[in-house]
C-alpha cells in the first residue's frame, strides 16, 4: 500500500512541489547560527530558492542542526522533531555534528548526530560558509525531488535503535503518547 | 438553475483564492526588491500551498478543526458580498454593514482554532487581534457612515453605481480625508506591518497559526489570500469608484495592494497598546472632521 502510493504520481506532484518550497527551522544551538542571516538576507537571499524560515515546529519542513549539541538540548532537539509534520529533513552543520568536531572528547555534548536523529544532509565545515549552505539546500533539493531524502521514514521503522541511543545519553525520556 | 448559482459560486471563490494567492507572490516580490533582493518566484505562494496540502496534519480535536473550517469558511461568506469588477451577486441595502459584520467571523473562527490548540502564544495572538480591531474599527465605522450618508444607500453596490462618471465623482476626491483614514485601516484590517502585532513572527512565533501544521497552515493560507481580496476589493469599490470592467477593477486593486505592501515594507510594528492608540488617535480625529464637513 505505502509503496504503491509513494510511486504515484500525486506523489511526484507533491515532491516537485516540496522541492520548491522549503519552510526551514533553525535550531541555534551552536556558532552556526550566524552563518544564517547572511543566507537570508540580500546579500545570499535563500528564497530565490523558495526557501525561508518557519516560526515554530509545525510549520517548518527543515530542520537545520547549527552546530554542537549538548545533551540538554539534545532533549529539545528531540522533542522539535517529533513535533514536526512530515515529510521533514534534517540538515547537519559543520564537524560538530558529523564526528564532535572541536568538541571531540568534551563530556557534555553528543558526537553523532546521526545516531540520534535520521540526518538527511551533512555540510561539513567549521563553520560552512553562506556558498556552502546553499549549496547545501541544493543538494537537498536533488535528493527530494529524486525521492531519496527520506530520513523521516528510517526514524519510524528503526525507532527502536534512535530510542535507545537516545535514552543512552539522556536518561529514560518520559514521552506523553 | 440552482445548479449554476452554485457554481457560480464556486467560480468566484476559485477566481479569489487564486488572485490572492498571486497577490501574495507579487508582494513577496515587491518586499524581496525594497530590500535589494532578488526575491522568490512570483508563483511562490502556490507551491507553498500546494506542498502544505501535501504534508501531514496533526489536529488538536473538533474545536481546532471546527474554528479552521469556521475562519476559511467565514471568510468566503463575506466575499459573496462583495462586487468585484461588474460581478456581484447581491445587491440589496445593508450589505455593506454586513460585510464588516461577517469580517469578524474569520477571526472568531481563528480564535476558536486557538482554544483548541490550547497554545499560549496563539492566546496572546488572538488576543491582540481583537484588541487591534476594537482600535481600527471605530475610525473606520466613522468613515463608511459618512460614505452612507453622502451616498444616500448602504449598499456596496449603490455606492460603486454613486461614483460614476469619472475621476471628479470618486470618493477619493469627494472625501479626500476619510480616504486616508480608511487606507490606514486597512493596513490594520489585513495586517501589514505597522499593525502585525498579532502575528508576530520574532515575538510570539506567528502568532494565532502557532499550531496549524501542513493541511492547516495551507487553510489558513488560502483564508488570507482570501482576505486580501475582500479587502482591497472593498477599499476601491468605496473610494475608488469601483469599475464595470474587471481589468480596470483589477488593476485598482493591484494599485492599493502594492501601495499597503510598499508602506508595510518600510514600517516596524506598533505594540498593540500603542496601535489602538494610534487609531483611537488622529485617524479617528480625521474620521471626524470629515465627517463634520460632509455634513454640513
Amino acid at each position: 500500500m505505502k509503496e504503491k502510493y509513494k510511486s504515484s504520481k500525486w506523489q511526484e506532484v507533491i515532491n516537485w512541489a516540496q522541492k520548491r518550497s522549503l519552510f526551514m527551522l533553525h535550531y541555534c544551538t551552536g556558532c552556526g547560527a550566524i552563518e544564517l542571516p547572511p543566507t537570508m538576507t540580500s546579500r545570499y537571499d535563500m528564497s530565490r530558492f523558495g526557501i525561508g524560515p518557519a516560526a515554530t515546529p509545525r510549520q517548518a519542513d527543515i530542520l537545520l542542526i547549527t552546530g554542537y549539541l549538548s545533551t540538554k538540548t539534545l532533549k529539545r532537539v528531540v522533542y522539535t522533531y517529533e513535533q514536526m509534520q512530515d515529510p521533514k529533513f534534517v540538515m547537519g552543520f559543520g564537524s560538530c555534528t558529523i564526528n564532535g568536531g572541536m568538541y571531540w572528547d568534551s563530556y557534555n555534548t553528543i558526537k553523532q548526530l546521526d545516531k540520534y536523529l535520521p540526518v538527511d544532509l551533512y555540510i561539513a565545515g567549521c563553520m560552512p560558509r553562506p556558498e556552502a549552505i546553499l549549496e547545501g539546500f541544493l543538494d537537498l533539493k536533488q535528493k527530494i525531488e529524486a525521492g531519496e531524502a527520506e530520513g523521516y521514514k528510517k526514524y519510524k521503522e528503526e525507532y527502536e535503535y534512535y530510542k535507545t541511543n537516545q535514552e543512552k545519553v539522556l536518561g529514560e525520556v518520559k514521552r506523553r503518547q | 438553475m440552482i445548479l449554476i448559482t452554485i457554481l457560480e459560486f464556486l467560480l468566484i471563490a476559485i477566481f479569489a483564492m487564486a488572485l490572492g494567492l498571486l497577490f501574495m507572490g507579487i508582494a513577496r516580490k515587491v518586499v524581496a526588491r525594497t530590500q535589494k533582493r532578488i526575491g522568490p518566484p512570483f508563483y511562490q505562494p502556490y507551491l507553498d500551498v500546494l506542498k502544505l496540502f501535501g504534508k501531514d496534519a496533526i489536529t488538536h480535536g473538533f474545536i481546532f478543526d471546527f474554528g479552521a473550517i469556521m475562519a476559511f469558511g467565514g471568510m468566503i461568506a463575506t466575499l459573496f458580498f462583495v462586487p468585484i469588477g461588474g460581478i456581484y451577486l447581491y445587491s440589496m441595502s445593508g450589505t455593506l454593514l454586513l460585510v464588516i459584520y461577517l469580517m469578524a467571523i474569520a477571526y472568531l473562527g481563528m480564535a476558536m482554532a486557538t482554544v483548541g490548540s490550547g497554545n499560549p502564544l496563539a492566546s496572546v495572538g488572538i488576543s491582540r487581534a481583537l484588541t487591534q480591531m476594537l482600535g481600527y474599527e471605530m475610525p473606520f465605522i466613522v468613515v463608511l457612515l459618512t460614505l452612507i450618508y453622502s451616498s444616500g444607500t448602504s449598499s456596496i453596490v449603490g455606492i460603486m453605481q454613486a461614483q460614476q462618471g469619472g475621476l471628479m465623482n470618486w470618493n477619493l476626491v469627494n472625501v479626500p480625508l476619510g480616504t486616508v483614514v480608511a487606507f490606514i485601516a486597512l493596513l490594520g484590517l489585513m495586517g501589514k506591518k505597522p499593525f502585525d502585532a498579532p502575528i508576530a513572527p520574532s515575538e510570539i512565533a506567528s502568532g494565532p497559526v502557532v499550531e496549524h501544521g501542513g493541511k492547516y497552515l495551507g487553510l489558513i493560507m488560502l483564508q488570507h489570500s482570501v482576505s486580501i481580496v475582500v479587502k482591497t476589493a472593498l477599499f476601491v469599490n468605496l473610494f475608488f469608484g469601483g469599475a464595470s470592467n474587471i481589468l480596470f477593477f483589477l488593476l485598482k486593486m493591484l494599485i492599493v495592494w502594492l501601495l499597503a505592501t510598499l508602506i508595510g515594507s518600510v514600517f516596524p510594528r506598533f505594540k498593540v497598546e500603542e496601535g489602538v492608540l494610534f487609531y483611537w488617535k488622529w485617524p479617528l480625529i480625521g474620521a471626524l472632521i470629515q465627517a463634520v464637513i460632509i455634513i454640513f
